[in-house]
């Protein structure tokens, strides 16, 4: 009994809904992460100034991540001195794209304050630099996905390897090195290549 | 028109009545078993530490989680489907086996354990369970105990019984589950598959037993040289070098896991 006229309005009606609504969702969904990505890890994280963020919020950006924790005797001391050595041989312009995440292993005793005292201490530059703590069960998975294996002894000390992972902008691993206390020339040439201007970060 | 009204809603309840009973049977509470407090030496500790460690009580899983079960958490969970998991949470023979991602086919029987599983996927299964993968120490505890003993390492014959269940060639192909229970309950953690633990990446910390050659590849905080104490604990040193050789995206056909929760 509809006449056909009513039909073909109601179906224009629909079509243009769903396009209306697909388009609205497109504008709401960031860009997907590729299935190689890091970045398909949702972790959340708190930083030295108590911000929080989640660890897939990196996305866009080329970054240079490593784990960590403050009450270090040695390792940890090493580590910050060899990525600070390693960036220095960045131009001034291509250091300046680069963000560095450490991620410490210490889910108690790392609060945003202790992490504050070391960057402080350590005269580290916050804005570029983030160190950041997460809640044990996700420090877990982070150290799985950046296959870092790490213990903690008896005495709450923590037994791990000095590893530096560059990161493109989508969350790729485009390098690592687990040269510590000297420069790793490959590490150093990953870096430059994914920094120059030459391939900008989208 | 009453009497079609009254089929009509009997019918619906009926439906729903069935529905429910199908949801239960697919997911039947998982069996978690108490595992009281204790201190408890690790067949990790080193020579010179070998005092007791405190262990909380927690309450483990009484089996590995079976393919049944597995299959009921990737229906709810799509993105941990064969084919859908993103590449950096499991390796390529992720669920192989089972002969759809929807599917487990004759290759994976509903009560045998499910293999071919990475530790993410694993983790995942068991955060979605509302409990957690076990400690190294949690999972080493609770498989210290015979039916009769909650330390029963120490036992020459237990050890011998050990050996020999390992030492059935992994060709025979997977049990099932349903082994005899040990004195807290638990089942088959030691005949039937191997077991991710929450800790699995770095039992041994000492360079010889991870160093790949390059000298510069392991230095460690704190003191990592560890001299293992327990080295007559073949079967337990055993599976440890295996957890130690994996990583988290690893898949093999013998790899299952339980997991374990907090008890109230």
């Amino acid at each position: 009994m509809t006449p056909p006229r009513s039909l073909f309005s109601r179906a224009t009606l629909g079509l243009l809904l769903a396009l209306i609504g697909t388009a609205a969702l497109a504008a709401s969904t960031p860009p997907a992460v590729p299935a190689d990505s890091l970045y398909q890890l949702k972790a959340a994280l708190t930083d030295q100034d108590a911000r929080t963020f989640d660890f897939s919020a990196g996305h866009g950006k080329p970054r240079l991540i490593s784990m960590f924790y403050a009450d270090c005797p040695y390792m940890c001391p090493l580590l910050i001195d060899t990525i600070r050595k390693t960036e220095g041989e960045l131009p001034e312009a291509a250091r300046a794209r680069l963000d560095v995440l450490l991620v410490s292993f210490d889910a108690e005793r790392d609060t945003p304050a202790a992490l504050k005292a070391l960057a402080e201490k350590r005269r580290i530059d916050t804005a570029r630099w983030t160190l950041a703590r997460a809640d044990a069960a996700d420090v877990r998975r982070i150290a799985a996905l950046l296959d870092i294996p790490f213990r903690q002894l008896a005495d709450g000390s923590f037994s791990h390897a000095g590893v530096m992972i560059l990161l493109d902008a989508d969350g790729r691993v485009v390098a690592r090195s687990e040269t510590m206390g000297k420069l790793d020339p490959a590490f150093v040439t990953a870096l430059t290549q994914t920094l120059s201007p030459a391939t900008p970060s989208p | 028109m009453r009497a079609a009204a009254f089929l009509h809603g009997a019918t619906r309840w009926l439906l729903g009545l069935t529905a429910c009973v199908a949801a239960m049977g697919a997911a039947a509470a998982p069996d978690y078993r108490p595992i009281p407090a204790t201190g408890f030496t690790s067949v990790l500790a080193t020579e010179a530490d070998a005092t007791p460690v405190p262990l909380a009580a927690y309450a483990l899983r009484s089996e590995p989680v079976t393919n049944a079960e597995f299959l009921a958490f990737v229906q709810a969970h799509p993105e941990w489907r064969r084919g859908a998991v993103a590449g950096v949470f499991a390796d390529q023979r992720y669920l192989e086996h089972w002969a759809a991602p929807d599917h487990l086919g004759a290759d994976a029987p509903p009560d045998q354990p499910v293999t071919r599983v990475s530790w993410f996927a694993a983790d995942a299964y068991c955060r979605a369970e509302d409990a957690r993968l076990p400690t190294w120490l949690e999972w080493e505890r609770a498989a210290a105990a015979s039916a009769s003993v909650a330390d029963a390492r120490n036992d020459p014959a237990w050890r011998r019984e050990l050996l020999d269940w390992y030492s059935q060639p992994s060709s025979q192909g997977l049990g099932r589950i349903g082994g005899e229970p040990n004195l807290y309950g638990v089942r088959d953690l030691h005949a039937l598959v191997w077991e991710w633990v929450d800790d699995f990446s770095a039992l041994i910390v000492a360079p010889d037993s991870r160093d790949q050659g390059d000298p510069d590849r392991l230095k460690f905080c704190g003191e990592a040289a560890l001299s293992l104490r327990d080295r007559d604990n073949y079967a337990l040193l055993m599976r440890v070098a295996m957890l130690s050789s994996l990583k988290a995206v690893n898949t093999t056909m013998n790899l299952g896991f339980r997991c374990a929760r907090e008890l109230p």
